[in-house]
């Protein structure tokens, strides 16, 4: 069975994240970039299944040079081998575009199953998912909490706030999965060693027969027009209680529709 | 960077830092606080490697060399050392003697699970009157009918009670010699043997979620062939372990002081007195400084002492840089923890911050696996004086 993880690199999510004044995207030079911790899962249960069974993992992402970060930490995991599409072209590519850019990887390589993590940490747009199922022509199943596969056939649990639903299809799918599916495993000292060794194509848009005008920034059917930086935190409300400490907490907490 | 670390050492220090800061970080002050050994934590650093990265891959290890060893035990130890000394007696006293001296049988047995963390071997060496003293070794194996039948008491022996533990290795007078000194070998006590009993753990001052426990043996029966390695060879075999155990011990004492660096850097910013930062005095800024140098200092002696045996140098040159790395690392992280504690004044003294954890912790790196004195005699010889 084969296995594709679209993952990305992203900023790191606790470092203080913002965009370039220049184009208004955001900036992945003055902060430390990573996997994305959402694709963690994604990878995880990638392994996961071809371990049960006889699976190969290959790993994708689109993003420039230092993404491959991103494959190298899958490989470490246990993935055995990683796509890269790196094209200066891509830059500031949105959603849409990036659907494009990962089908057209995807229709180079032979797969079973595509498993995405449930968004991006820095975008969060939670739509690629569902883009490239639509583009590849073939089922999407997303937020998936629990994956299991029987045959040709993928099935997957979905918790909602107000049912729980089992979703079949047939195989190939894309599945995109929460953070509560698994805990996504450490890369052990053999993996980080193991991985050096695995094999990473990188590809360009041409490469795949992508028109460069249908990405990137100008392309993009979003644009960020404005930005600030979130206020500093305030320092809070205290209550002292001098009687009627309980009366004074239910004010707060109606006054900040919380009851 | 640290000289001599590679990219995947650098790498590897970052998988074991976020996992001891995900898996450790938020337990630990209770875990000390109730001297809890956390089987949990030593089951998940199983399944990460760090039990094998230095057994045969044979054996489920990782075939890695001795310096990614002491860069776990140095990102574990930053976070908690009790669980950094766990991690090296498993491997350095537990796995090393069996990997080292046992016989093809006696491996297959026991390191598939202590490799992978699912248990842990303790190695019973001190007895309450003698410890680098072998000639003083009271407890006595005698072979009788095919069975190793032993008497006699352990002490201070790390890893040996917990819920996970399923090997002692003993080392027991098993006779005399021609010229008449003890002859000492070592030998295989499973754990539930009848006759091997495990005290209850210490009350120790640091250390806390370490598992030590006394140990005595009346009668215990164990077959013929639990001996491990060669007969008359058990001390012998031990001395052999003690270098690389040093080294990990320095390793150790390189966490601790790193973390008394980070603890000692964010707090001096944080708290203010008379206005300003504390980090704003020159009074405590150079002690930070001098914390920063002690670090750095301390590192590169232990990873220079950790590519020489990785080098396969000459034993009598790794044996120096074992001992050098030893007794600065050690007796900087004990000064390290009393600088960190007086930055942090009062509050230094307080368990509910984790200096005052380290502060317990730092005085044993001074003694165990051969004392601060030892390391000198040690250096004295190696630079040929005639040294009693």
């Amino acid at each position: 069975m084969n296995i594709v993880v679209c993952v990305k690199h992203v900023p790191d999510a606790t470092a203080n994240r913002t965009f370039r004044a220049s184009d208004n995207t955001v900036d992945r030079a003055g902060v430390d970039g990573l996997l994305s911790e959402l694709d963690e899962y994604a990878v995880e249960e990638a392994l996961k299944i071809a371990e049960a069974g006889d699976g190969e993992v290959t790993v994708l992402t689109m993003g420039p040079e230092p993404a491959t970060d991103a494959i190298r930490k899958s490989l470490q995991m246990g993935a055995h081998k990683g796509v890269h599409v790196s094209d200066d072209a891509i830059h500031g590519s949105d959603a849409i575009a990036t659907s494009l850019v990962l089908a057209a990887a995807l229709k180079r390589l032979e797969y079973d199953l595509v498993l995405c993590g449930m968004a991006s940490t820095d975008g969060v747009m939670g739509l690629v998912p569902a883009m490239l199922a639509e583009r590849l022509g073939i089922p999407a199943l997303t937020y998936a909490v629990e994956v299991s596969i029987d045959g040709d056939r993928v099935t997957v649990r979905r918790d909602s706030d107000t049912a729980v639903e089992t979703v079949v299809a047939p195989l190939p799918a894309v599945v995109s999965v929460t953070d509560q599916i698994n805990e996504p495993r450490y890369p052990s000292f053999k993996g980080i060693m193991a991985a050096k060794k695995k094999p990473v194509e990188t590809w360009t848009l041409a490469d795949l027969d992508v028109d460069a005008s249908q990405v990137g920034l100008d392309a993009a059917g979003t644009a960020v027009t404005s930005y600030q930086a979130r206020p500093p935190r305030s320092s809070g409300t205290v209550i002292s209680d001098e009687g009627d400490g309980g009366v004074q907490l239910v004010d707060f907490l109606a006054a900040q529709k919380f009851v | 960077m640290t000289a001599g670390l590679s990219r995947e050492h650098e790498e590897f220090r970052a998988v074991v830092r976020e996992f001891a800061v995900a898996e450790i970080t938020p337990y630990i002050a209770e875990w000390d606080k109730k001297h809890y050994f956390p089987v949990e934590v030593v089951h998940k650093m199983g399944d990460l490697g760090l039990f094998g990265l230095t057994a045969p891959e044979g054996y489920g290890g990782a075939g890695a060399d001795f310096t990614s060893l002491c860069v776990a035990i140095e990102e574990i130890g930053r976070v908690d050392q009790a669980l950094g000394i766990t991690l090296e007696a498993a491997v350095g006293l537990g796995i090393n003697p069996i990997l080292t001296f046992g016989n093809d049988e006696q491996k297959s047995q026991w390191l598939p699970d202590l490799v992978a963390g699912r248990t842990l071997a303790g190695f019973g060496l001190t007895e309450p009157g003698s410890g680098s003293d072998a000639g003083a070794t009271r407890t006595r194996a005698e072979l009788r009918a095919g069975e190793w039948i032993v008497n006699g008491a352990k002490q201070f022996i790390t890893n040996s009670g917990s819920a996970i533990t399923s090997v002692v290795v003993v080392t027991a007078k098993t006779g005399e010699r021609a010229d008449g000194r003890a002859e000492i070998s070592a030998i295989l006590v499973p754990n539930g043997t009848p006759g091997f009993l495990v005290e209850p753990a210490y009350d120790k001052l640091g250390w806390h979620c370490s598992d030590t426990h006394p140990l005595t043996f009346t009668d215990v029966r164990v077959p013929a062939d639990h001996l491990l390695g060669e007969r008359g060879r058990g001390f012998s075999q031990f001395l052999a372990t003690l270098d690389d155990g040093r080294v990990a011990i320095a390793a150790l004492a390189v966490g601790c002081i790193q973390a008394c660096l980070d603890m000692s850097v964010e707090y001096a910013g944080q708290r203010t007195s008379f206005g300003v930062p504390i980090g704003a005095k020159q009074g405590v800024a150079f002690q930070i400084s001098d914390l920063a140098v002690m670090a750095e200092a301390a590192r590169a002696l232990t990873y220079k002492a950790a590519a020489i045996k990785d080098a396969g140098a000459p034993a009598k040159v790794f044996r120096q840089a074992a001992a050098v790395a030893k007794l600065y690392a050690t007796e900087s992280a004990v000064t390290a923890t009393r600088i960190a504690t007086q930055v942090f004044g009062g509050y230094g003294f307080m368990e509910e911050y984790p200096v005052a954890r380290f502060y317990r912790d730092a005085k044993i790196l001074e003694i165990g696996e051969g004392t601060s004195e030892v390391q000198r005699i040690l250096i004295a010889r190696g630079l040929g004086l005639p040294v009693e």
